[in-house]
């Protein structure tokens, strides 16, 4: 019985979690803090997280499959995997900044160059 | 802007040069550089990129009056520095273009042997090289010559063309090198990556033999520790330029 209650009470946590994190995401998304085309990955991780801690059967049957005994810990790994993905986004993203941080700094430069020349030209 | 309206004041039928000089707390040597660069040939058109210095590179480039100077707020690397040199060469139609280092270990008497090269056509890039005559009389540390070496044989391989010196930033380009370099640059450590870049797109390499001359002042960029990680990541873009397809867009 006791038992019982444990691999329940891991559940409803789960669930807890993956609601609350969802309206986090949602609400900050509707403020505008985050960008829909970021928050997308981030709702559907938590959705996945949350149909999977609902759905106890299923979660044995993937725990299963990868061979792991304890159910509830197959919900880290594809919390862990979840998590890499998102990394990865913001690796691309950064990368994505980075690139256009570098240009328009060397837009800038070259502006800035060309204004300071054409003043110069004006005096004289 | 039209082409009339260029900043070089160069007679038609002479050929527009450009010097791009990047420099990064270069407070102590790049006014000496840039006379030096005026001494050699006044027609000359010297751009000074100052990657965000937190001396007064910038104030000093321009208070000579003799260069361009590009100001960034903030350090972008030597690799980003260098292409806006070859932005500027792109808009305002240089012939050719020259990167010669803000640290003053370049010789502005050995330009003309790069763009001879150049100017007859003989390559699309020329790159000054200090290891390309035996016995070499250039100083450097151990780990360093390791560097060197390990860039040589992997380049070589990869572009199958002996390129001895690979970290040289004494080179000449032609507009054609100029116009690809202006959209595709390598950013952190450009140099041997850029070798790679040339030889996957099909352009031209000479390596000439010039001298350099020990740093006058200031500190080199890199040293001791970061050398290791320089080498690696360095290979790594190597690697990745050389896997990377060859960038197929028409270059004018």
């Amino acid at each position: 019985m006791n038992n019982v209650f444990n691999a329940n009470r891991i559940q409803y946590i789960a669930v807890a979690c993956s609601i609350i994190l969802m309206i986090i995401i949602f609400e900050l998304t509707r403020k505008k803090k985050i960008r829909e085309e970021y928050s997308i990955l981030w709702l559907v991780s938590c959705f996945i997280f949350l149909i999977f801690s609902i759905w106890r059967k299923g979660l044995d049957f993937f725990a299963s499959v990868v061979g792991i005994e304890y159910p509830p810990s197959a919900l880290f790994l594809i919390f862990v995997l979840v998590i890499f993905l998102i990394l990865i986004q913001f690796s691309i993203i950064i990368s994505r900044l980075t690139e256009h941080n570098k240009n328009l700094t060397q837009e800038i430069g070259l502006l800035k160059l060309e204004i300071t020349e054409i003043k110069k030209k004006m005096k004289n | 802007m039209k082409k009339n309206v260029q900043f070089n004041h160069i007679k038609k039928k002479q050929n527009t040069i450009l010097i791009i000089v990047p420099a990064y707390n270069e407070s102590q040597n790049i006014v000496n550089v840039i006379e030096s660069l005026k001494k050699e040939n006044s027609d000359w058109d010297i751009i000074v990129i100052n990657d965000g210095s937190i001396d007064n590179t910038g104030e000093l480039a321009e208070s000579s009056g003799k260069a361009f100077v590009i100001n960034f707020p903030h350090k972008l690397g030597i690799g980003s520095s260098v292409q806006t040199g070859f932005k500027f060469a792109k808009k305002y139609h240089y012939d050719f273009a020259l990167q010669f280092d803000g640290d003053g270990q370049h010789k502005a008497g050995e330009i003309n042997i790069l763009l001879e090269i150049i100017g007859n056509n003989q390559a699309d890039v020329a790159i000054g090289s200090r290891f390309c005559r035996k016995p070499f009389n250039f100083k450097t540390t151990f780990l360093r010559y390791i560097g060197i070496r390990i860039f040589e044989i992997v380049n070589s391989i990869l572009i199958k063309q002996k390129v001895t010196d690979n970290t040289s930033g004494f080179r000449a380009y032609n507009q054609k090198a100029i116009n690809f370099f202006a959209e595709y640059y390598p950013s952190d450590y450009p140099e041997p990556e850029a070798v790679i870049l040339l030889g996957k797109n099909g352009f031209r390499i000479k390596e000439v033999y010039t001298e350099m001359q020990q740093r006058q002042g200031g500190i080199s960029s890199i040293s001791g520790f970061k050398t290791v990680y320089y080498m690696i990541k360095v290979l790594f873009s190597v690697f990745l330029t050389f896997t990377r397809p060859k960038i197929n867009k028409n270059v004018k």
